[in-house]
Formats: C-alpha cells, sequence, structure tokens
C-alpha cells in the first residue's frame, strides 16, 4: 500500500486552503462544463448524422485537418530557432524583435486578417510573393498532376481567397504562440549544458542542435500542439483574408459561422462539438506522447 | 608551459578580477581554493573561453588563445554537478566531443567503450541521465572530458555535491588520471584535502591574487 502524498490536502487543517484551491478551479471547470452541455443540448443522432453526410462539412473537417497540422509544423519551424534566439542570443535590438513576435498574440483577430490582406493585396512585395507562388503551384501542378490532384492542389491558384490564405492566417497567430512556448521552454534550461559542449568541441550549432533541442522535446511537443489547436480555432483572419466560400475555404469556425448566419442552430452546435472532439483528441494525444516521451 | 595567464582582467557585473597571473607546468595539477565569490569559478570559465577577458592574455601550449572560441582550445571540462545532458543516451554523451570533431562512428565506439570500461561505467552506456546517481554523473562528465585526450582538464568543484564514499571513489579516479597521463589540471575547489592529495601545487585566491600556498602551510 502507498503512503499517503505529503501534498494531499485530506487533514482537517488544510480545509480552508482546499476550499479555495478547489473552489477557483471548479468555477472554471464548471464553466467549461456548462458550455459544453449548452451545446449538447443542441446536438442528437440525426444532426451528426446529417453533419456526416453533408459535403460541405467533410470538406471543412479535411480542410481544417490539413491546414492546422502544416501550420503547426510551419509555427514549429519558425518557433524553435525564433526560441533559442531569443533566450539565449544578445543581439541588439532583442527588446523591440521580442515586442514584435507578440503583436499577433495582442492584435484582434480581424486585424491580423485585414493586415494580412493589405500586404497582400495592396502592397508590391505583396503582389510579388502572391505571383511567386502562383507559379509555383502552376509549376508544382505541371510536374506533379497525379498527388497534385489528390491533395487537391490543383484547385489552388493563389494566396489570398484560397488555401494558402487560410494557412498563412492560421499561421500569424498560432506562430506566435508557438514562439512564446518555446522561448520559456529554453529559459527553463540551464545554459551550463550547451557552455560545456562548446569548451567540449561543439559549435553553437551542434551545441543547440544535440544538446539544447533534446532538453525541450516537451517544448516543442507543446509549441506544436498549441499551434494545431490555435489554428483549429482561427476564424477572424481567415475571414477576412481567405473568405468564406464553401468547398473552397470553408473550415470548422467558418462552417458554424455560415450555418450560425443562416439560422441553422443545431448545425451549428454539432460542428461545434466535432471541434472539441477534436481538441480534445489532440490534447489527449499530446499529452500521450509526451508521457512516452519522459519515460 | 601548459597554461599560462599573464595580468588578465576580467570584468562581470560589480566583480573584478585584475591583472591576475597564473602559470601550471605541463602535466603539473593546480588547485585553486578560496572563499566563495572570490572568482575561482570566473578565472577557471575565463581559461575555458566561456568569459571575456577585457585585458591581459592567456596562453596554452605556447599559443595565445585568448579570443579564441571555446571549443578550439582542447580543454576537457568537468563542471559542478556534472552538467549532464538530458534527453541522451551516456554513450551518446561520452562520444559527443569525438562527434564534434568528425570521427567515424566506428572509432567513436571503440573510444567510448575502453572510456566506460576504465571509469566503470560500461552498463550505463545505453541508459539516459534520468535516475543516474551523483558518482555516475560525475564519472560520465569525467569521461567525456578525457575522451577527446585534451592537453588541459579544469575541474570545478567536482566533488562538492558527493557523499563521503562516493568522493572518496572519484578521487581515486582523479588521482588515476594524474599518475596515468600527462594532462595538465586546474582544479578549483573548498576542500583543502582534496587538494592536498591530488595537487601538485595549491594556489590560494584572496583578495582577486593568486598566491602559493606553500607547503608547510599545505
Amino acid at each position: 500500500m502507498s503512503l499517503p502524498s505529503p501534498l494531499r490536502l485530506g487533514h482537517r487543517e488544510n480545509l480552508p486552503f482546499a476550499s479555495a484551491l478547489f473552489g477557483a478551479t471548479g468555477v472554471f471547470v464548471l464553466l467549461i462544463v456548462a458550455l459544453l452541455v449548452a451545446n449538447l443540448m443542441y446536438v442528437d443522432g440525426a444532426h451528426v448524422k446529417a453533419a456526416w453526410n453533408s459535403p460541405e462539412i467533410i470538406f471543412a473537417v479535411k480542410l481544417s485537418l490539413f491546414t492546422c497540422t502544416v501550420t503547426a509544423a510551419l509555427s514549429l519551424l519558425v518557433a524553435v530557432p525564433a526560441g533559442y534566439l531569443l533566450a539565449r542570443v544578445p543581439f541588439r535590438g532583442r527588446v523591440l524583435v521580442d515586442a514584435l513576435v507578440d503583436v499577433p498574440i495582442v492584435l484582434p483577430p480581424i486585424v491580423v486578417g485585414l493586415a494580412l490582406l493589405l500586404l497582400f493585396n495592396q502592397t508590391q512585395v505583396g503582389r510579388w510573393l502572391e505571383g511567386q507562388v502562383e507559379h509555383v503551384l502552376a509549376w508544382v501542378n505541371a510536374l506533379l498532376p497525379g498527388p497534385s490532384r489528390w491533395i487537391g492542389l490543383d484547385q489552388v491558384t493563389s494566396i489570398t481567397y484560397d488555401v494558402p490564405g487560410v494557412i498563412l492566417a492560421q499561421f500569424a497567430v498560432a506562430s506566435a504562440f508557438a514562439i512564446r512556448t518555446m522561448r520559456v521552454a529554453f529559459e527553463q534550461v540551464d545554459d551550463r549544458r550547451e557552455r560545456v559542449a562548446l569548451v567540449l568541441g561543439c559549435t553553437r550549432r551542434q551545441a543547440f542542435q544535440w544538446v539544447a533541442l533534446p532538453e525541450v522535446h516537451k517544448g516543442i511537443l507543446a509549441a506544436g500542439t498549441l499551434a494545431w489547436a490555435r489554428a483549429m480555432g482561427e476564424f477572424g483572419p481567415i475571414l477576412v483574408f481567405a473568405g468564406a466560400t464553401r468547398l473552397k475555404t470553408e473550415v470548422l469556425p467558418t462552417t458554424v459561422f455560415l450555418e450560425l448566419s443562416v439560422g441553422n442552430v443545431e448545425a451549428a452546435a454539432t460542428v461545434s462539438m466535432l471541434m472539441v472532439a477534436a481538441a480534445i483528441l489532440v490534447l489527449l494525444g499530446a499529452r500521450a506522447l509526451g508521457a512516452r516521451m519522459v519515460q | 608551459m601548459m597554461l599560462e595567464c599573464r595580468a588578465i582582467t576580467i570584468e562581470s557585473g560589480d566583480f573584478l578580477l585584475e591583472g591576475l597571473d597564473l602559470r601550471i607546468e605541463k602535466g603539473q595539477w593546480a588547485s585553486i581554493m578560496g572563499p566563495t565569490g572570490c572568482g575561482k569559478t570566473t578565472l577557471l570559465e575565463a581559461v575555458c573561453g566561456l568569459r571575456e577577458v577585457c585585458s591581459g592574455s592567456i596562453w596554452i601550449d605556447g599559443q595565445v588563445v585568448t579570443n579564441w572560441s571555446p571549443r578550439h582550445r582542447g580543454i576537457g571540462l568537468v563542471p559542478q554537478d556534472g552538467a549532464i545532458f538530458n534527453g541522451m543516451r551516456v554513450q551518446s554523451m561520452l562520444a559527443l566531443p569525438l562527434r564534434a570533431r568528425g570521427i567515424r562512428r566506428k572509432e567513436r565506439r571503440v573510444k567510448v567503450a575502453a572510456m566506460a570500461d576504465r571509469l566503470g561505467i560500461g552498463a550505463l552506456l545505453r541508459r539516459t541521465a534520468s535516475g543516474l546517481s551523483g558518482g555516475e554523473r560525475q564519472r560520465i562528465a569525467l569521461g567525456r572530458a578525457l575522451i577527446h585526450r585534451p592537453g588541459l582538464l579544469c575541474l570545478d568543484e567536482p566533488l562538492m555535491a558527493l557523499d563521503s564514499s562516493t568522493r572518496s571513489s572519484i578521487q581515486d579516479l582523479l588521482k588515476a588520471v594524474r599518475d596515468e597521463s600527462d594532462v595538465t589540471v586546474l582544479h578549483v575547489t573548498h576542500d583543502a584535502a582534496e587538494a592536498r592529495t591530488l595537487s601538485h601545487t595549491i594556489l590560494e585566491m584572496r583578495d582577486g591574487k593568486l598566491k602559493e600556498v606553500d607547503d608547510d602551510h599545505r
């Protein structure tokens, strides 16, 4: 029989403290449960079946899963080096860069969407980038027509009001959260180990790759999960920058918006519950993976 | 002569070491003692290239290395508590200095096995850092510092966090290193008995200056 943990709050003298802890947590948990229950009240088997048979909703599920996964991967590609740079490397202007990285976190999402739209539609740099992406897409479609058709890339022609726009809008916000997470992860690791690695013959790149990176594997997992979850919930920038075109740029939050706008609350609630289920699955999966990595 | 510091000045915040001289001949073991915060570790870090030197010069094997990056100085470092790399197997940890020098995998494996055998950590090679005892960590840190056959070994209070029996066994290991190789050692410690047991020379750092402790006072 295992001994009781000294941190348990079972003793009578801890009652007021335990009440405060459980009370504060309970209020929040109750709010979440109430939200889910309210949603569930509008969902029944018939609605789920209807959603399952709806080509628009199935398209939105697939597009959401695809764009969120691409966004999470792209966010990690930026967040790992950026987090390391901000946590470890002293350079002129670091405070400014640090503040700029946080801008998408504090800006209203719709403002991010508007800024993206202005950049790609109204500036020469944006138009040039748009043109380059069109060239690349045409080149990929010509070179690999089969795979391109299979993933639907042959239908994609530009960034704005198209799938790349969805990904870019998600990336603009999700990567900021991923960078912040990676920065904290690197800051929590003692830099002495990297310094030892430098003395033992490593370059800065080797010390980063061989010593620092394995130390933050849980941070990478957390940043990837957070980026994925943020991307899944993103709506404002997508609406402005990629539009809400059915069977083209419709992701799950867009579906909720479109269904609500025509008064179909049941369908909106069903899609919301789909998103809740996806979020729970991803969070549980990430925790299970994290536990396995620790072992 | 293996290591020489000529009138080096190191500044770190409000802390200043000014005009410090140090000379350790090849194959000699020099221990630096002194009260906490007197600058022993700061000096060791400057020798390793981990701390900037404001003036003066550091010489290793007849070459001025003051502005060299740490990796080019050919030093082995054992920091306090080992600073073992998490998320890496012990064999990879031992092989790291060899891998950084571009030594092939097959040769690395042979050298790691030999070093593990010498330090009595053969059974730990496939383990990761989690669950290793303090003594095991220090053995691994010592193996990691010696595997590339450095000319200069820097030890920063390597026995500080160990219990007495582990301390004694690691001390025996350090004695063997001293007796079996011609490595020059810069050893920072608080422990006078440890310094007496291991060193050819004991230096005391006080008021920013290094002074040799003569045999009568050892």
